[in-house]
């Protein structure tokens, strides 16, 4: 039998039962699509939490009070442990910190920003000019507020896009005055949109002179944290270092359990929330292939009936002088039609369905997952096939013919 | 006949309608030729099951069909007569003694070259016509010419003279559950001589036929025997031994009778 001859008489063993095959292949469609599916979805999470921190700066630290037991526990901290402006001082030590390009004091409280009637609750952040650069942040109009206003406890305001959208719909916000805090204050500029698809929204903030927000905001107790920007992404593990013994010299701190302060630094974030989602990707896929090994049972199972219904038409062929190769190519034929016909319906299903958004995720297909779930549905064909298509090969003449 | 290196069958269109060729045993070598008998069975058993349990279907056989001979066997249910046809069949080896098929030792074959032997020496035709459902009546007849990789082109060409001989071209293209028995069973014929066989062995061919298909069948297989092919006929019908040359009878695993029929056809 010739290669057409074997692909005719699969053809038409497949069309004798269309229902059948259709839902056979549904098995191998919805195995196919769900790894390509699931993969993207993964990948596309991860993608979006990169994004996110990339954002944030990948050469940026992020010091912090350690919310530690000894915060909790009333005030066992004394002020010269706290995050002060001392501590900033010395960070910005070039000698003792060299790989540090700017340090930025952050004080952070919540309050409510109005304009005529219009009000919301919004974060304040009271820092200084060099906060904007280490933390990627652009302006979509107007301008930051630059040193002077913080020495001059200037009451000018920088918006965040959500919050400038809420109290000045008609984007007139530069140049307008809001009420924050009882007080009028002047925008200066209003922050481009970052990405935000977390549950709390990054972009209502309201950012000020760290002096103005003490004055009448925050008061003068300890910063809420510094952001540290090293002077590149490549040296942002020795200006830690830096910043660490600069700290721990200042604060007092002896040994690494007592630390009062904890550093972030956001490229270890990173490589923890890549990790953290190419875990979460592989468990999507592992789920997948599981639904794609059910799908392969399923060609087993049809071809075995297909087999048993087709035990006479076996010993016919036989006794016309098919050899085992023959039969076995047929069968093999059969099956491998089936799953790879499943299996190109299954990447069309996927692509298409990775272009809806699945649960607030996009999903990015990674293209890899399209081979490999085709290739693995091919193989299923051979593979799952191959039981029933030996039965079938291995069949006696006599025994065939006589079957009813 | 003749065979390209490869192991291609290549016979002419007409080999149809001629006498069947002379075939040389294996080994001949440079002997002189001599008439082979087409089936020569040498005290074959066939016994199934073993110990207390076994069944002696064929107790020791002796049978010679000379090429172009019209033989029928006969026998009751039960007297060996369908394992003797499995086995003149190559569908299954004797368990003792010798089967030579054209001068050919069966039982030294693997199961490929028994598929060979099926598909070039041997033309089925079988009580229940077993054409392949589904597949039209010249796909049906294809099939066998299919595995010996024959052109496409030549396939069809003999398919439908195969056809044309016993007066079916005009269904080529109906499948077998648009045929009436008596059509289905002369596709089966076309079938089982569309490659220029040595042996045409026919179970029960009119078994499940009303008595105008038979004599419709009948009277094909006596034009195929006229044109020299060799057949076997295995049947419990009066009227089908009358169309034989030679009648076979069985009984209990033995030929109990082999004499030439009363009005030869």
């Amino acid at each position: 039998m010739t290669s057409s001859d074997v692909l005719r008489s699969a053809l038409r063993g497949l069309s004798a039962n269309r229902l059948r095959s259709a839902l056979t292949m549904l098995g191998i469609l919805i195995g196919v699509a769900a790894v390509i599916l699931l993969v993207a979805v993964g990948n596309g999470s991860a993608v979006a939490i990169q994004e996110r921190l990339q954002a944030l700066g990948t050469n940026t630290l992020t010091v912090s009070a350690n919310a530690g037991f000894g915060a909790m526990g009333g005030q066992t901290r004394t002020n010269s442990q706290s995050l002060t402006m001392a501590t900033v001082a010395a960070l910005e030590d070039k000698d003792a910190a060299p790989d540090v390009e700017s340090v930025s004091p952050v004080q952070s409280t919540t309050s409510t920003v109005a304009v005529g009637s219009t009000s919301e609750s919004v974060s304040v952040t009271g820092t200084v000019p060099t906060w904007f650069v280490a933390t990627n942040k652009e302006l979509s109009s107007g301008s930051f507020f630059g040193a002077q206003d913080v020495e001059d406890h200037a009451r000018v305001v920088v918006l965040g896009s959500s919050t400038a959208e809420d109290l000045f719909p008609e984007g007139d916000a530069v140049g307008s005055t809001v009420s924050l805090g009882g007080q009028t204050w002047q925008v200066a500029g209003v922050l481009a949109e970052a990405d935000s698809t977390g549950p709390t929204d990054s972009n209502a903030l309201v950012v000020a002179p760290l002096t103005t927000v003490r004055d009448t905001l925050a008061g003068y107790g300890a910063l809420s944290s510094i952001t540290v920007q090293a002077t590149s992404a490549d040296t942002v593990t020795l200006a830690q270092n830096e910043v660490e013994a600069v700290l721990d010299h200042v604060l007092g701190v002896s040994s690494s359990d007592q630390a009062t302060y904890r550093v972030l630094n956001a490229s270890q974030l990173l490589d923890t929330a890549t990790e953290s989602a190419d875990t979460f990707t592989v468990l999507l896929a592992a789920v997948a292939a599981i639904s794609l090994l059910v799908g392969g049972i399923g060609v087993t199972n049809i071809m075995l009936v297909t087999v048993t219904e087709r035990t006479r038409e076996i010993g016919i062929r036989k006794a016309l002088g098919a050899r085992r190769g023959s039969i076995l190519a047929q069968f093999l034929a059969e099956a491998t039609i089936l799953s790879l016909l499943g299996g190109a319906l299954g990447v069309l299903v996927g692509v298409l369905g990775s272009r809806f958004q699945i649960s607030g995720t996009t999903p990015v297909i990674v293209p890899a997952s399209i081979l490999l779930a085709f290739g693995v549905s091919a193989a299923i064909g051979l593979f799952f096939g191959s039981v029933p298509a030996n039965r079938a090969a291995r069949l006696l003449p006599v025994e065939a013919l006589r079957y009813q | 006949m003749s065979t390209t290196a490869d192991g291609r069958f290549v016979a002419p269109l007409d080999d149809l309608l001629q006498p069947a060729p002379e075939a040389t045993p294996a080994g001949g070598g440079g002997a002189p030729a001599v008439s082979v008998p087409v089936i020569d069975v040498r005290q074959a058993t066939k016994t199934y099951g073993s110990g207390d349990t076994a069944v002696r279907a064929v107790r020791g056989v002796d049978l010679v069909v000379e090429r172009g001979e019209y033989v029928a066997v006969m026998g009751a249910s039960g007297s060996g007569k369908s394992t003797l046809m499995n086995v003149l069949g190559c569908l299954d080896v004797p368990s003792t003694g010798q089967y030579l098929l054209d001068g050919l030792d069966v039982a030294e074959m693997d199961e490929h070259a028994l598929a060979l032997v099926r598909n070039r020496r041997i033309g089925f035709i079988f009580q229940a016509f077993n054409l392949i459902p589904r597949t039209d009546a010249l796909s049906n007849v294809e099939i066998p010419m299919a595995y010996a990789r024959v052109p496409r082109r030549e396939r069809r060409e003999r398919a439908l003279a195969a056809l044309e001989l016993v007066g079916m071209a005009d269904r080529a293209h109906h499948n077998p559950n648009e045929l009436s028995g008596g059509q289905q069973q002369r596709v089966a014929v076309a079938r089982s001589l569309v490659m220029s066989p040595s042996l045409i062995l026919a179970d029960e061919p009119t078994g499940n036929l009303d008595s105008e298909s038979t004599d419709e069948v009948l009277a094909v297989l006596d034009r195929l025997n006229r044109m020299g092919r060799t057949i076997v006929v295995i049947t419990h019908e009066d009227h089908v031994v009358r169309h034989a040359q030679r009648r076979v009878e069985m009984r209990d695993g033995r030929i109990v009778a082999d004499e030439p029929t009363a009005v030869p056809a």
